[in-house]
C-alpha cells in the first residue's frame, strides 16, 4: 500500500515539475509552527524533517517558513503573523495550539489551516492529523515488560490530555500482557521540553526503582539520563539512536513527510478539504525504529510479530477484558475501542497506580 | 522516602541557579538590568559543552562558558553602557540572540557525550551514611558554585571594591561624581555576570542533562532573574532561594515518581507566586531601602550630564 502511494507521489511530483516549467505562478506558501526548537531531535524536529521533504519534493513550486519554541500561551500572534505573511497552508504542531488555530482561522477563511492532535475543526479551512502513536506503544510497552527486572516501569508523562494518557494505558496493558507482576510509575512534568525537568524526573523515577523509562516528551534527556544510569529507555517522535546506544530499546518515529507533501499538492490542485487523519503503523505514520541488537532474538521476534499484528489490525491496543482504574467494566470480552473513546480518554485502566491530575 | 537522595538531587539541580543569580545580583548592584540571562547560559551550555568535547576535559568546558558568557555580554555591556540603550528591551534581545547563536554553534554537538565530572571527595567520604550523600557526594562544580556566592557575599559587604560597586548602583551620578569610572565598573559587573551565568549554562549541558540540545535551558534563566528579586539582592538568600525554587521542582517530580497524590500543577507553581507575592511586597513598601534593590537600577548612566 505504501510502495502504490509513493509511486502515485512520485508520478504527481512528474507531472508537478513538468507544469512548474511552464507555469511562472507564485510559489504556494507553507508555514509550520513548532512548541520545541527544532534541534530537539524529537517532536518538532520530525516535524521539520516534514518540512524540509516538502521543499525537497516540490522544490521552487513551494516556500515554507516556520516559527520555533512557540509557547502553546502565546500561538496565536505567530499563527497570525504566518495567515497575515501570505501563506496559503499552515501547519500547526502541538496540541495546545488547538484553540488559538481555530480562532485565527475563522478570521482567515482563505487560508488553510492544519492542526495536529487536535479535535477541533471549528471552519471549513481547519483540517486535523495526528498518528496513532498509541499503536507504537503497544510494541514499547512488550518490550518493556519483558525487559524489566525490577518489574517497574517508569513515565514520563506531559499535560494529562487524551493523547498523553493513551499512551499511558496501551503501554501498561501491553507490559501487563507479558508480564502480569509489571508495575508503572508516571511523572507528569507538565512540559513538552525541559531538558533538565525531564532528566530530573527520570532519575527520580530511577530512585523509586524503575529500570525501563519511557517518555512522553521531547527532549532526548531522558534517554541520555537512561544510558548514563545504566537503565533503559526509548526514542520518542524520533528514533534518537545516537542518545543512548546501549540504553535505547526501539522507538516510534513520527513520520509527517508524506501527509505533508500530499497537503500540499491538495493546495497546489485545490482539493484541499477539511478532513480529519489519524494514522497509524499501516500507513506508516506512525512507525516504529530498530530493536536494539542487544535484544534477545525471541523478544526482537516477539516485538516484530506485535508491529505487524497492529499494523494489520489482527491486535488492537485496548482489546476487552479491559476495567478502568476504579473497577468499573470498560471493555467486555473481545471488544475494541472506538476511535471516539479513545480521543477522549481521560482515565486509567485498572492496575495503574496514582490519579490522572485535572 | 529517602529525604537525603532528595537533598543531594536537590543540591544539584540548583546549582544553575545558583551560579546565574550569583552572576545576576553583582550586575544588578552595580545598578545594571540585564535581562539576557536565559540566553548567556544557553551560550554558556553550548560553549562549555564544545570545548569539554573537544578537550575531553571539563575544567576547560567550564572556563568556555564561563568565556562565552562573559563575551556575549559584552555585546550587552558595550550597547547599553556605551550607546546607551534601553537595558530592558536590550537584555531581551540578549536572550534571543543567544537561543539562535548557540543553536547555530550547537549544530555539529548533538549527540555527543561530555565528559564527566569528578566528584571532589573520595569514596570514603561520600560513603559516610547521610552526611556523605548530602554533603560530600558532588562533582566540585557544586562546591565552586557555593564558594563563589560566599566570595560575592565578601566581596559586596566586606570589600572597599564592593562598596564602590554598590555606590556605583545606588547612585551613579554620586559615584561619577566621586571620581569612579562608572561605565568601566558596570562593564565589569556586567561580564562578571555573563561569566557566572555561562557557568551555569555549562552545569546543565555538562552534569545535569549531560547532553547539547537547543533551548536546552529552557526558561531557567528568568527562573534566576526572579530568584535575584527574591533574595532580595542578598547572596545567602540567593542560595536560599535556588535550594526552594530547585526543591520544589525536585520534590514534586519524586514524589509522583513515588506514587504520591498530590495536585502537582499547584506544586509546579509555587516558586513563580513567590516571586509574585515577593514583589508585590517589595513595591508595596515605601521604604525600598529596606530591601536592598540598588536605587540606580535600570536607569540609564551619561557622563556629561
Amino acid at each position: 500500500m505504501t510502495f502504490l502511494k509513493s509511486l502515485t507521489t512520485a508520478a504527481a511530483a512528474l507531472a508537478l515539475s513538468a507544469s512548474a516549467a511552464f507555469a511562472q505562478d507564485d510559489p504556494v506558501k507553507v508555514g509550520f509552527i513548532y512548541v520545541g526548537p527544532i534541534g530537539d531531535y524529537g517532536w518538532s524536529y520530525q516535524h521539520d524533517q516534514g518540512r524540509l521533504a516538502v521543499e525537497e519534493h516540490f522544490g521552487d513550486a513551494v516556500e515554507t517558513t516556520f516559527i520555533e519554541s512557540v509557547p502553546e500561551g502565546d500561538a496565536e500572534r505567530a499563527i497570525r503573523q504566518l495567515a497575515q505573511s501570505g501563506h496559503d497552508l499552515i501547519f500547526t504542531t502541538s496540541f495546545g495550539y488547538m484553540t488559538p488555530t481555530n480562532r485565527v482561522a475563522a478570521q482567515f477563511p482563505d487560508v488553510k489551516f492544519e492542526h495536529a492532535t487536535g479535535y477541533q475543526r471549528n471552519t471549513p479551512n481547519v483540517s486535523t492529523y495526528s498518528g496513532r502513536f498509541y499503536e507504537g506503544r503497544v510494541v514499547q510497552g512488550t518490550i518493556a515488560g519483558r525487559v524489566t527486572e525490577s518489574n517497574v516501569i517508569g513515565y514520563i508523562a506531559s499535560f494529562p490530555i487524551p493523547e498523553v494518557i493513551r499512551g499511558i494505558n496501551a503501554s501498561y496493558l501491553a507490559a501487563k500482557e507479558v508480564n502480569p507482576d509489571v508495575e508503572m510509575k508516571v511523572v507528569w512534568v507538565y512540559t513538552w521540553f525541559d531538558p533538565a525537568k525531564e532528566a530530573d524526573a527520570t532519575n527520580a523515577l530511577i530512585e523509586q526503582g524503575a529500570d525501563v523509562i519511557m517518555q512522553h516528551t521531547d527532549s532526548t534527556a531522558p534517554l541520555t539520563i537512561a544510558e548514563e544510569q545504566g537503565v533503559y529507555g526509548f526514542g520518542q517522535a524520533s528514533d534518537m539512536l545516537d542518545f543512548g546506544p546501549t540504553a535505547r530499546l526501539s522507538s516510534i518515529i513520527d513520520d509527517w513527510a508524506p501527509y505533508y507533501i500530499a497537503r500540499t499538492q491538495a493546495v497546489i490542485d485545490g482539493t484541499w478539504e477539511s478532513q480529519d487523519t489519524w494514522h497509524g503503523i499501516d500507513e506508516g505514520m506512525t512507525s516504529i525504529g530498530s530493536f536494539n541488537p542487544a535484544l534477545p532474538a525471541e523478544i526482537r521476534k516477539e516485538a516484530l510479530d506485535v508491529t505487524i499484528a497492529v499494523a494489520t489490525g489482527k491486535r488492537h491496543a485496548f482489546t476487552g477484558p479491559i476495567n478502568k482504574q476504579d473497577g468499573s467494566v470498560w471493555l467486555a470480552e473481545g471488544e475494541t475501542a472506538d476511535d471516539l473513546t479513545l480521543l477522549g480518554m481521560d482515565f486509567y485502566v485498572e492496575g495503574i497506580e496514582g490519579a490522572v491530575p485535572n | 522516602m529517602d529525604p537525603v537522595a532528595l537533598i543531594a538531587s536537590l543540591i544539584v539541580a540548583a546549582t544553575p541557579l545558583v551560579l546565574a543569580a550569583t552572576g545576576e545580583l553583582i550586575a544588578e548592584k552595580s545598578g545594571v538590568l540585564n535581562l539576557g540571562v536565559e540566553g548567556m547560559m544557553i551560550i554558556g551550555a553550548i560553549c562549555g559543552f564544545i570545548g569539554a568535547v573537544t578537550t575531553g576535559s571539563p575544567v576547560f568546558g567550564f572556563i568556555s562558558g564561563a568565556l562565552g558568557g562573559a563575551l556575549v555580554s559584552m555585546t550587552f555591556g558595550v550597547l547599553t553602557q556605551v550607546f546607551l540603550s534601553n537595558q530592558v528591551a536590550t537584555g531581551l534581545a540578549l536572550t534571543l540572540f543567544g537561543l539562535g547563536l548557540s543553536a547555530l554553534l550547537g549544530q555539529q554537538y548533538t549527540g555527543l557525550r561530555p565528559p564527566s565530572t569528578d566528584q571532589l571527595f573520595p569514596t570514603v567520604l561520600s560513603d559516610l551514611p547521610v552526611i556523605g550523600r548530602i554533603v560530600f557526594s558532588h562533582d566540585w562544580m557544586v562546591y565552586t558554585a557555593l564558594l563563589l556566592t560566599g566570595a560575592v557575599w565578601w566581596f559586596l559587604n566586606k570589600s572597599r571594591g564592593g562598596l564602590i560597586l554598590r555606590a556605583v548602583g545606588e547612585s551613579h551620578v554620586a559615584a561619577h561624581a566621586l571620581g569612579y569610572p562608572v561605565v568601566l565598573i558596570r562593564l565589569a559587573a556586567i561580564a562578571f555576570g555573563g561569566a557566572l551565568a555561562g557557568l551555569g549554562g555549562a552545569y546543565l549541558s555538562l552534569v545535569r542533562v549531560p547532553q547539547w540540545n537547543e533551548g536546552m535551558t529552557a526558561g531557567i534563566g528568568w527562573i534566576a532573574l526572579a530568584i535575584v528579586v527574591f533574595a532580595s539582592w542578598k547572596p545567602g538568600r540567593v542560595i536560599l532561594g535556588a535550594w526552594l525554587f530547585g526543591g520544589v521542582t525536585i520534590l514534586q517530580l519524586n514524589l509522583q515518581a513515588m506514587g504520591v497524590n498530590i495536585p502537582t500543577a499547584y506544586l509546579s507553581m509555587t516558586p513563580y507566586l513567590m516571586t509574585i507575592i515577593v514583589l508585590v511586597i517589595m513595591s508595596s513598601d515605601r521604604n525600598r531601602a529596606a530591601l536592598n534593590a540598588p536605587a540606580s537600577l535600570g536607569r540609564v548612566f551619561h557622563a556629561s550630564g
